[in-house]
């Protein structure tokens, strides 16, 4: 160090102990403050956060809502208002309803069990880099962040889950000894956005330009996955990969497994099984992962 | 209040050698980004012609925020860190508390040091009661820690029945003093204090200096900014002065504020 202007920090330093300050550093057993936790110490930390992940969610509800005259009605009114403006398009001026049965139901189920999915990850892109600040001021295992979002989404989920079942009684189906098996669908598809939200809160919280992007990969994301069309119907004569490949894709697979509960009343077939649970098993051990490994990095420089 | 207080203060500074080290900062060097800090017109033809001539992302600055600043903190100090605006004073406390990585040097710590800055995880358009909840949480306090310390985090910020009002009704005096309530209400090893007690008046002032010194006592470190130089030579035994990063005088309260006022 050559600054003068240090010169009283070095005498004050190096007279208290003729040792580098690093040498006595390790005398008294102190250690460098920045270190990611191992996988299972970092699993324990955010368990031991389970009261700040709830009540972040639910705070951040509330006060998203204070500002609006109608305020929490609107977690009721949002659902609505979309399944409405699809069913006009897609069911009315599109008329793509004559060969699906209740294409109503068909298509609020699509829309709701979707915008699910797509809140949660919208919701993950954004949370490390909206909450620069607090990431900055507060030590807490980063992984809080998107799951908060997810539990904010599970939250508003619920209302819109029973926005979705009213209306399709009211297309005129009726109750059956399957609906036990939403929670069931809901837990799968839950987790599945858990992990997809992690993975999105590394890639929004390093690559800034993606909440500028993310909405039009969304809406892609939304074509594909059979909301406003049934992908056997509309893949009949083309190459089976093609069909294959849609059916696999992880939002598909929760749509259709929640129309065959709710819609068909049918036991979902194996492969839908098998689908719903190696993409969420999937999703959240490698987003997990893949979160935890910038865990140090995140709001910083 | 000062008076009372120089005594033992002097006495401890010349024991400081006996005392245990918490946080040993050595030759820190802190360089941060800067983005859109570009003097040009950021428009969307400025940026594709960035594109087009592969500049990348030019409005980025570095900023040399720190430059090689060493020194031990021991059991039972209260640091106070002054200098100009940007002489790096907020930057030091980020990395002692590790939210800052070290460019050059490195800083050991005994225990995790925390930055009194729960204000980042409180909302406005809550109550008072729930943003006490929430802050406590955020600092990872148990539920049931946080009820035992309720009462005395209400009774602390004095703010009485607006408890029960949005906080985004406060004045700023009483948003600061509930910051520092809530914040304060937690035991830490090493406790950062960045321009926490500007506001308020000048009983919550005298309150937050008597909770300082209680942190003191319990075994702690306390670093302090604040451009407030009573609150400085009030509570701290030490005073670092910071200038363009680098360390222009360290000692004696007394000594280093004396030469910061004749400059």
């Amino acid at each position: 160090m050559s600054q003068p202007e240090s010169a009283v920090a070095d005498a004050q330093a190096g007279g208290r102990a003729q040792e580098s300050l690093a040498a006595l550093a390790e005398r008294y057993g102190l250690r460098r403050a920045i270190a990611r936790p191992s996988l299972p110490a970092y699993l324990r930390q955010l368990w031991q956060r389970r009261h700040f992940i709830v009540t972040y969610a639910t705070s951040k509800t509330v006060s998203n809502y204070s500002q609006s005259a109608l305020g929490q009605l609107w977690q009721v009114l949002t659902p609505l208002l979309n399944a409405a403006v699809y069913w006009l398009i897609f069911g009315v001026i599109l008329a793509q309803s004559k060969s699906i049965h209740n294409y109503p139901a068909f298509l609020i189920t699509g829309v709701m069990v979707f915008t699910f999915t797509q809140r949660t990850v919208t919701g993950g892109a954004k949370s490390i880099s909206s909450n620069l600040s607090l990431i900055r001021a507060l030590h807490f295992p980063r992984a809080t962040l998107p799951l908060a979002y997810a539990i904010q989404e599970l939250q508003v989920l619920g209302w819109s889950m029973a926005v979705l079942i009213v209306l399709v009684l009211g297309t005129g189906e009726p109750i059956s000894w399957l609906w036990l098996l939403i929670p069931v669908a809901l837990v799968f598809q839950f987790v599945f956005n858990l992990g997809a939200s992690l993975f999105m809160a590394r890639v929004g919280a390093f690559v800034r330009d993606v909440s500028q992007l993310l909405p039009f990969i969304l809406r892609t994301w939304l074509y594909a996955s059979g909301v406003f069309y049934m992908i056997t119907e509309r893949t009949k004569g083309l190459p089976s990969a093609l069909r294959w490949a849609l059916e696999f894709n992880p939002a598909a697979a929760y749509i259709e497994f929640m129309r065959d509960l709710l819609i068909y009343q049918r036991f979902p077939e194996r492969w839908a099984w098998v689908t719903c649970i190696f993409w969420a098993v999937f999703a959240a051990i490698g987003g997990f992962w893949y979160f935890w490994r910038a865990e140090e990095r995140y709001g910083r420089g | 209040m000062a008076d009372v207080m120089q005594e033992p203060l002097s006495e401890e500074l010349s024991n400081m050698t006996v005392g245990t080290p918490t946080v040993i900062v050595d030759d820190l060097h802190i360089v941060y980004k800067v983005y859109g800090a570009s003097a040009k017109k950021g428009n969307a033809a400025n940026a594709l012609s960035r594109l087009v001539r592969r500049q990348g992302r030019p409005e980025m600055k570095e900023v040399h925020a720190v430059r090689g600043v060493s020194f031990v903190a021991n059991h039972g100090e209260a640091i106070g860190i002054i200098g100009r605006n940007g002489s790096g004073k907020s930057t030091l406390l980020r990395a002692i508390a590790g939210l800052l990585p070290a460019h050059k040097g490195a800083v050991y710590t005994n225990g995790q040091p925390s930055l009194l800055g729960v204000n980042a995880a409180l909302m406005k358009e809550l109550t008072g009661e729930r943003n006490i909840v929430l802050g406590c949480y955020a600092m990872g306090m148990s539920p049931t820690e946080t009820r035992e310390k309720y009462d005395e985090i209400v009774d602390f910020s004095g703010i009485g029945d607006f408890i029960q009002f949005p906080m985004s009704t406060y004045s700023s005096g009483m948003g600061a003093r509930l910051r520092f309530a809530i914040s304060s209400a937690k035991t830490h090893d090493v406790l950062l204090i960045d321009e926490a007690l500007a506001t308020g008046d000048r009983e919550f002032k005298k309150k937050s200096k008597d909770r300082i010194m209680q942190m003191r006592e319990s075994a702690g470190t306390v670093f302090l900014v604040a451009h407030n130089l009573d609150v400085i030579e009030e509570t701290c035994n030490r005073v670092i002065w910071l200038h363009k990063g680098k360390i222009k005088m360290e000692g004696d309260p007394q000594e280093v504020l004396g030469a910061y006022n004749r400059v």
